[in-house]
């Protein structure tokens, strides 16, 4: 990450965490024993993400004041981390798993059936802002491939025709079911598990 | 093939209640107090006589591991982790335990926390995994609300509070003293050791970092008998073990199964078989993207433990195999999880710092047979001073998929190179 | 004491010993780029690599790794050889190699080591990385592709600076050294990061492209922008010094140097005094020969009686000149001689009353500090150091009277007037029980607590501390003044002090102002205001035309410190000899010299022909000038005033500016800048083409 005076977007001036955030952040502070807040800097960054967006300087420089660290200790964390996004991304950030798993099962698929149905390359946002794209390491989910994850879900066992049709749903402003898109409950072989299958007691049907 | 009646995971799909009454039915919180109250070294014991092994990757004996704890607690305070960073390519096991056997983990962390003298345990996991992260905070919520853990666990008399941490996108996390440095709010950059994290872990306190599987299988081993446990599989590949069988096959799955089994079985019980039968199989990642491969030669006959698959040069890992058809181009499967190394290199330490981008950059022009022959054994040479020279194992597991590439595919390697060659000759004719 | 063997040779060493360590004490020397023995270790570089035996079969850092008993290490094996061999190339691939215009290009690590342990050859033929610079402000300039990322300058800025604004953003290849803000870093020892770096990435800014190491004349010498006395090594080439850098001692400056000793030496190059000059009957200053000058002096002195005559050394100068000033002035019979141009009061004669008693390296050893009056962050940055050292190793406590300022570490802050001090006094405060109950308490007085018109008592009051709560006793004397001025120890230890019925610098002036005073003499006190001296006539010997020089009837163009060979005394009354590097400019000359030769004109000849014999002199004057580089304890007695001080009047300090505080750094261009960046608060990076 280059320096955030490079950076071609604004920064914030400010930050603040809403009351609700606020509070949230203290429920995690008190995770940590006294005088190690320090613990904090990771889940702070990601509320602040959830608040904002995404994680801007002033967000960070408010973190590090809470928890009494300088300033420098957190751009570390911010910009060592994947999954803090220190520059504004879609509503809709679909990350795509092309490591091995996913890519033997057609990952390079849903990359294009993503890039085309949006009209936007990886690392790229639509105009709208609703949707960015981005190539993910394994997401461990592997025996689902090929996978992907939008905000706090995944997506899973996708084909071009489903991915396509979760990002219809979410245009429509709906909420798609997570986990796999063909059928499976879980982690099972698809058709029905091949083992804990004699121990009598009955599915729940519940994941 | 392992009986039902001896897996460990019975909820391993999700088909039933993963909340606290669910886990009851199965058995899970029954009897704590009982187990807890045998005291800590026939607790220590039992997990020594059971062989269990760390069943994040290493392979190191768990029991042994958590002798190494101080006998007494001083002034510092014992701490035990959780390695729920799971993030080894083709690995997702850790993911079902946490989503559907939450409280088979949380009970594994009060009785190893106990027989460790930890009063507290963190949960580090991976960010990613939000879901799985919400269903251990629920279910940790209801067991302190149901008195197993919390103040006076169980009504054992021992304090015990047990938090999810959630991380923020790092592999290196997984590396126990980087995921150390993370839950304390710090870049995950594995430290040097010694000091090890018995003596100087979390917050500078004695500390024991343990897989979730490692864990979750304490409260059956201590229930059913450390040498049940032993009785399944072979000598020092004892037990069950979680299984995630991906890629080329046609039912891909995750499945508890005996250490041992061998890897045909594996694959074609339970995921179907290799898509277009076994004889288009080319290769398999056997543990997780950083063991080497096999070919098919191999797969036909190993046995999938610790032992057999290092005596045919590669690792059981975290028992993740990931299978590859003949349609597979391996050179660009190899050179895909150097990309992933070099991505996940904490930077710290020069030779993987330096050295996995490199072998990603000849990797990918070993893929397009954009190369000399001679460079392949440059490109061996090169993983030979990341091996061994780093921090932390990261710099080794860049190396091994490639050596591995190297030592079992050589032959395609330069037949990629040569027709390259010749069409790029042809095309200057 | 576990016993191991290196390269077949074997050794007993302390447990926690290091390898690397253990191996130095045997003379063998482990390359390595990251560690560094005044730094935490980072064991990141993988240079150090050795075989180690038993263990597992792949090499070992050796400074990280702490011996053990039967251990058997071998530092050039072919496995340790291997390895160093491909951290090397590693090290290489991505660094652009542009040593032809890389100011690091003749001591450089980097190279050097490439040379000793590298291949011939690279084998790279990928695309190099390269990596955008950094602002770290006007003195430390970047080049960031060259970084090898040893993260010395991070472990410095954190740990001895205090400073954590350094640190590694991103990860893997992608790793960067950098302050992420672009704004310039707030340290007064930064300059200290581009000794540290073992690469061109961080190099000094001012000196850039300047010279080469190998064309400089080194001379070691000592510092005198503070009363530190850092040790350092002055950089010459022809006449121009080119730059300063530390040199080590243990006892003084460990191996660090202010950014002031670094790089206000430009300030040598402007506003020089190069010829005597006389003030005409036009009242201009006229340049003239030396034989004018001496004339024009002898004339106005002429039956003035020594009374109504008066003598002030400045803050840099240095003792053989002092000495001779004296000796001058006696022969015309005037006792009016100070060397404390801001009027501080302690006992000249008690020698316990106006040293830092405990030395420098004894802040290690206190465990509870008191601060009066003082800022030793600017007042004596690298002895700052010392004690932010002191601060990390834990058990410290520190508390301040005086103004709050950010001096790098934890400190209670007691207050900032004299009450607070006279409640420490009295017992009634509770840090007095802290410093009571302490084994080997300290407190530090800064020069501005004594320059007070009650500084006596003041002196007084801490005297009474350092009874009451037993800051004297078994070898421990925990009594420290703080001085800043180079000078002021060496003045006052030779007696360069009002002698009987003598003006100190306050009644000086004022006598000057008033008409009792006829003659003045200036020895480089610029910090004198000129018009306050009435009607004197104005004799200033020094080496810039700076506050002293425009007031004067005549200039004798003297040496600045790089030009000649004299004896400073630190702030601990550690005597020690700074050297000439380069010749003063013009007619300039060496201060000494100048006033032996005035003797002569005057006739009133100093009995002392060769700077050995002026030594032998200053020896017999006080022989603490004989032990040179030691501290001579010194005799503890009462001093300081029983008396009331000014409770209405806070403590001040002496130290506006860091960057300009004396005649060179206020000529300096590179201190200008630095004030802009630091006192006035530009501190981001500018835009365009002033960077």
């Amino acid at each position: 990450m280059s320096a955030a005076a490079h950076q071609d977007f604004e920064q914030p001036a400010t930050f603040a965490f809403t009351d609700e955030y606020l509070a949230q952040a203290k429920v995690i502070i008190a995770k940590y024993p006294a005088g190690r807040q320090r613990s904090a800097t990771l889940p702070l960054l990601d509320l602040a993400q959830r608040q904002e967006g995404w994680v801007s300087k002033a967000a960070m420089d408010h973190i590090a004041d809470m928890l009494e660290i300088p300033p420098m200790r957190v751009y570390e964390v911010a910009t060592f981390y994947t999954m803090y996004k220190l520059a504004p991304v879609g509503k809709h950030h679909i990350e795509v798993c092309t490591n091995v798993a996913c890519m033997l099962r057609g990952s390079d698929a849903i990359v294009s059936a993503c890039s085309e149905h949006l009209g936007i390359g990886v690392g790229e946002t639509t105009k709208d802002g609703q949707f960015s794209l981005a190539e993910a390491e394994c997401l461990g989910a592997c025996v689902n491939a090929p996978m992907i994850q939008i905000g706090d879900h995944y997506y899973e066992d996708l084909d071009k025709d489903s991915m396509k049709a979760i990002i219809d749903a979410l245009k429509r402003g709906e909420a798609p079911k997570p986990g796999p898109q063909n059928g499976r409950h879980a982690s099972e072989p698809a058709g029905g598990p091949t083992t804990l299958t004699t121990l009598g007691s009955k599915p729940v049907g519940e994941g | 093939m392992l009986r039902d009646q001896d897996r460990i995971f019975t909820n391993l799909y999700g088909f039933h209640d993963w909340r606290l009454a669910g886990a009851r039915a199965r058995g899970d919180w029954d009897g704590t107090k009982a187990l807890i109250e045998k005291g800590r070294d026939a607790i220590i014991k039992e997990v020594q006589d059971s062989g269990l092994r760390g069943r994040g990757g290493a392979g190191f004996p768990t029991g042994l591991k958590w002798s190494f704890m101080p006998k007494e607690v001083g002034e510092r305070p014992h701490y035990l982790v959780v390695n729920a960073d799971e993030g080894e390519p083709g690995t997702c096991k850790d993911r079902d335990l946490m989503r559907h056997d939450p409280h088979k983990l949380i009970e594994g962390c009060l009785i190893a926390s106990y027989a460790m003298g930890a009063h507290a345990c963190y949960i580090y996991i991976r960010g990613e995994f939000v879901q799985e992260a919400l269903n251990l905070e629920h279910a940790i919520a209801e067991a302190r609300e149901a008195g197993l853990i919390g103040p006076n666990a169980c009504g054992t008399g021992w304090d015990f509070e047990c938090y999810v941490h959630r991380g923020a996108g790092a592999y290196i996390c997984g590396e126990e003293t980087a995921l150390i440095n993370s839950l304390e709010g710090k870049k995950g950059q594995p430290r040097l050791k010694p000091p090890f994290p018995a003596g100087v872990g979390l917050y500078g306190c004695p500390t024991t970092v343990n897989n979730v599987e490692s864990i979750a299988v304490v409260p059956t081993i201590l229930r059913r008998g450390g040498a049940w446990f032993a009785g399944l599989g072979r000598p020092k590949n004892s037990g069950t073990k979680v299984f995630c069988i991906s890629g080329h096959v046609n039912k891909p799955c995750n499945v508890e199964e005996e250490m041992g089994i061998p890897l045909k079985e594996l694959i074609e019980k339970h995921a179907g078989g290799v898509r277009g039968g076994w004889d288009n199989l080319l290769a398999v990642i056997p543990g997780g993207s950083s063991v080497p491969v096999l070919d098919k030669a191999v797969s036909d006959t190993v046995l999938m433990d610790f032992d057999s698959l290092r005596e045919v040069g590669s690792g059981l890992g975290t028992a993740a195999v990931m299978v590859m058809d003949k349609s597979t181009d391996l050179i660009k499967v190899i050179a895909r999880l150097s990309r992933f190394y070099m991505h996940e290199s904490c930077g710290q330490c020069t030779p993987c710092r330096e050295g996995t981008g490199w072998l990603w950059r000849v990797m990918e022009r070993m893929a397009r047979g954009e190369a000399s022959v001679e460079e392949i054994d440059m490109l061996f040479d090169v993983t030979k001073q990341i091996e061994g020279h780093t921090i932390c194992a990261l710099g080794d597991a860049a190396a091994w998929p490639v050596q591995g590439l190297i030592r079992r595919f050589r032959p395609v390697m330069e037949a990629r190179i040569l027709e390259r060659n010749r069409a790029a000759a042809g095309a200057a004719a | 004491m576990p016993k191991l063997t290196i390269d077949g040779i074997e050794i007993e060493v302390e447990p926690g010993t290091t390898i690397l360590q253990a191996a130095e004490r045997l003379g063998i020397e482990i390359p390595r780029f990251c560690y560094h023995e005044r730094l935490s270790i980072a064991g990141n570089c993988r240079m150090c690599l050795v075989e180690v035996q038993p263990g597992p079969p792949k090499p070992a850092a050796s400074c990280a790794m702490p011996v053990a008993e039967g251990m058997t290490v071998k530092t050039n094996s072919p496995m340790a050889l291997k390895a160093r061999k491909g951290v090397m190339e590693f090290l290489l691939i991505n660094h652009p190699l542009d040593c032809p215009i890389c100011d690091q290009g003749g001591e450089c690590d980097l190279q050097d080591q490439a040379i000793a342990f590298g291949a011939d050859k690279s084998r790279y033929a990928e695309a190099k990385r390269a990596v955008t610079d950094k602002y770290l402000g006007p003195l430390v300039k970047t080049e960031m592709t060259r970084c090898i990322h040893c993260t010395r300058c991070i472990r410095f800025a954190t740990e001895v600076a205090g400073v954590p604004e350094l640190g590694a953003t991103g990860r893997g290849e992608h790793m960067e050294v950098t302050n992420y803000v672009e704004h310039a870093l707030h340290s007064e020892l930064s300059g200290n990061i581009v000794d540290l770096c073992p690469v061109g990435a961080l190099t000094n800014k001012p000196y850039s492209f300047h010279a080469r190491p190998w064309e400089l004349k080194k001379t070691e010498s000592i510092d005198v922008f503070d009363a530190v006395g850092s040790n350092i090594r002055i950089d010459s080439r022809g006449p121009q010094v080119m730059r300063v850098l530390p040199r080590v001692n243990d006892d003084v400056n460990e191996e660090w140097i202010s950014d002031k000793t670094r790089q206000a030496v430009d300030g040598l190059l402007y506003r020089r005094l190069d010829t005597p000059y006389v003030r005409g009957a036009d009242g201009k200053l006229k340049p003239a020969t030396w034989n004018e000058a001496f004339k024009a002096i002898a004339d106005r002195i002429q039956g003035v009686p020594g009374s109504r005559m008066a003598a002030i050394a400045g803050d840099l100068a240095d003792c053989e000149s002092m000495m001779a000033l004296k000796d001058l002035m006696t022969a015309f019979g005037s006792t009016n001689l100070d060397c404390r141009q801001d009027g501080m009061k302690v006992d000249p004669a008690i020698r316990a009353s106006y040293l830092f008693n405990s030395t420098i390296a004894g802040i290690e050893e206190a465990d509870a500090l008191l601060i009066v009056g003082a800022n030793p962050r600017w007042e004596a940055a690298v002895l700052n150091a010392r004690i932010r050292k002191r601060w990390l190793a834990g058990g410290f406590k520190v508390a301040l009277v005086g103004q709050a300022v950010d001096l790098t570490y934890g400190y209670e802050h007691l207050g900032t007037n004299p009450q607070t001090l006279q409640e420490v006094v009295d017992g009634s405060h509770p840090f007095a029980a802290v410093l009571k109950d302490a084994k080997r308490p300290m407190i530090i007085v800064g020069s501005g607590a004594l320059m007070r018109d009650d500084g006596d008592v003041v002196l007084g009051a801490c005297w009474k501390i350092a009874q009451a709560t037993g800051m004297v006793a078994d070898g421990w004397n925990g009594f420290n003044v703080l001085h800043t001025a180079a000078s002021r120890v060496g003045g006052l230890d030779l007696g360069f002090v009002p002698g009987e019925g003598g003006r100190d610098t306050r009644a000086i002036v004022e006598g000057a102002a008033k008409g009792e005073i006829d003659v003045v003499w200036l020895l480089g006190a610029d910090e004198i205001a000129g018009e306050r001296l009435g009607k004197a006539f104005v004799v200033y010997q020094g080496h810039h035309g700076d506050r002293g020089a425009h007031r004067a009837d005549v200039i004798l163009p003297g040496a600045a410190y790089t030009e000649k060979n004299a004896t400073w005394v630190n702030t601990e009354g550690r005597v020690q000899r700074g050297r000439l590097a380069v010749f003063p400019p013009g007619e300039a000359r060496e201060d000494w010299t100048i006033l032996r030769a005035f003797s002569d004109v005057v006739g009133k000849t100093l009995p002392y022909n060769s700077l050995a014999q002026l030594r032998d002199r200053l020896t017999a004057a006080n022989p603490v000038f004989g032990a040179v580089d030691r501290v001579v304890p010194a005799e503890w007695r009462a001093f300081g005033i029983d008396g009331v001080m000014n409770t209405s009047k806070a403590f001040a300090l002496p130290i506006e500016n860091f960057y300009m505080t004396d005649a060179i750094s206020r000529a300096s261009r590179t201190m200008a800048e630095c004030t802009d960046v630091y006192i006035n608060g530009n501190d981001q990076k500018k835009t365009g083409t002033h960077d």
